[in-house]
């Protein structure tokens, strides 16, 4: 770089900006979570009946798991280009913080899966039946909450990158640590679609967001470091 | 006093002086565990008169409570040691912390099983989505996730670091993940099954349950000191005080 020390926001833009640039060179890779998350709400009305009130019972809670574990399946590559090419073990080496790099990095993988997955959640909804009335609720509770998943993952990410087999070990790792997202998100759409107050839950994702933002980069810096030890 | 302190914390990490210090308390430990756990079990069993509404069923709260204590206790622990371990770099908090695993894991695996045997005859079902069962199955994954992660690893001391660190994670999760599932119990049906509130609970039924909590504790005490020095011998294997121990 030409400039030895940048301010924080810079780092953070730069590092937003290639992750964003090497994600548009591979564009089928930004579409996989998408065309999962259609396949399995395909396969679940062949699964369980095409009746539209049973779907729509079910619709809350089958979208938000559906949207959980394509966030998961998408959080293995996080890190794993940079491992493979050694820019992960430049970043470590530079003088900026890995914190901020991990941030950044979170918050690139989450502008290119949870927030496309928040956006296409409503049309996979009106699929499944959910009630035009919970659309909102969907949309913001994915927002906010595919925010804290990528945060997550990108721990459990970090501390598999460097094993052979992360992918089974790192849903073993994360699911129980998705619990509450799923707990809020899940109820603000039930909420929203029998007509009551979805703000509260929202409220609820928010603050795990407020939560994990800070934290989990401190855990995501550590389990880099120790992979690219191993 | 604080120069005690220190020389005390200084000589804990090293695993030799370690080893020979839990020697020396394993016998303790073990006396203590069994005599607990036995005059306990025999109490709580056969003299602790029955529960006015569950007849003699709830004796089995005599090894459920007891373990669900140590499964959470045993995981503040795994995580004070993962921290200790990446904080000072200690090699005795990182065998700890390796150890603490398995046998939580187990503790919560028999918390389980036992309250699922317990709910057979008080609420006529194996399995019910109460927050506290659920809060301690998630538990239970958090124990796998910190195991497995371990096995896949071969380089172990990176296994270990990786562990401290997720158990550090996990730990600050646990506060969350059972605040949101007591908050999703409240919310979807209400609580018409509850267990039997330790304060409503009678002196005869409570003091041998008291024994039995203490005598688990000497006895998570003991496992994990008996599995911590199998871990040190393994890898200080190679060093002239454990030739000289095994000649």
């Amino acid at each position: 770089m030409s400039k030895p020390t940048l301010t924080t926001l810079a780092i953070l833009m730069q590092v937003v900006r290639r992750d964003l640039l090497l994600a548009l060179r591979r564009r089928a890779e930004i579409a996989n979570p998408l065309l999962f998350f259609l396949m399995v709400c395909m396969l679940l009305p062949l699964g369980i009946g095409p009746e539209p009130q049973q779907l729509a019972a079910l619709a809350p809670g089958m979208l938000w798991i559906i949207a959980l574990l394509a966030c998961l399946l998408a959080s293995d590559s996080l890190f794993r280009s940079d491992f493979d090419d050694g820019s992960l073990e430049q970043m470590l080496l530079s003088p900026s913080a890995m914190y901020l790099l991990t941030l950044a990095k979170s918050v690139a993988h989450w502008l290119v899966t949870g927030l496309p997955l928040a956006l296409i959640a409503p049309v996979l909804a009106l699929l499944l039946q959910l009630p035009a009335i919970a659309m909102p609720a969907l949309t913001f509770s994915l927002l906010l909450g595919t925010a804290v998943l990528s945060l997550v993952g990108a721990i459990g990410a970090a501390l598999t990158v460097g094993l052979r087999r992360g992918g089974l070990l790192l849903s073993l790792i994360v699911l129980p640590l998705y619990v509450p997202v799923l707990i809020f998100g899940a109820s603000a759409v039930q909420a929203a679609a029998e007509g009551y107050l979805y703000q509260g839950q929202l409220a609820a994702l928010g603050a795990l967001l407020a939560l994990a933002l800070p934290l989990a980069p401190f855990a995501v810096a550590s389990a880099v470091r120790i992979s690219i030890d191993n | 006093m604080w120069s005690f302190l220190r020389s005390l914390w200084h000589k804990l990490s090293s695993p030799r002086w370690f080893y020979q210090l839990s020697g020396k308390l394993l016998p303790w430990l073990a006396a203590m565990s069994l005599l607990l756990i036995v005059s306990g079990a025999v109490w709580g069993l056969l003299f602790a008169p029955p529960d006015f509404r569950q007849g003699n069923s709830f004796r089995i709260i005599y090894i459920h409570v007891p373990a669900s204590m140590l499964a959470m206790a045993g995981y503040v622990l795994m995580a004070i040691a993962g921290g200790i371990s990446l904080i000072w770099r200690m090699k005795v908090a990182e065998i700890a912390m390796k150890c603490a695993a398995p046998i939580g894991a187990a503790l919560t695996f028999l918390a389980l099983i036992t309250g699922s045997i317990w709910g057979k005859p008080t609420w006529g079902t194996w399995w019910v989505w109460d927050a506290r069962i659920t809060s301690v199955l998630v538990l239970f994954f958090l124990y796998m996730g910190i195991v497995a992660l371990y096995e896949a690893f071969e380089n172990k001391q990176a296994a270990a670091k990786a562990c401290a660190v997720l158990s550090l994670v996990g730990v600050v999760n646990i506060p969350i993940i059972y605040w949101s599932v007591e908050w999703w119990f409240s919310l979807h049906q209400p609580a018409t099954l509850k267990i039997i509130g330790k304060s409503s609970m009678a002196p005869a039924m409570l003091h041998p349950l008291l024994l039995m909590i203490f005598g688990f504790y000497c006895f998570y005490a003991l496992a994990l000191l008996l599995s911590m020095r199998s871990e040190i011998l393994q890898r200080e294997r190679n060093t002239q005080w454990v030739r000289e121990l095994l000649t």
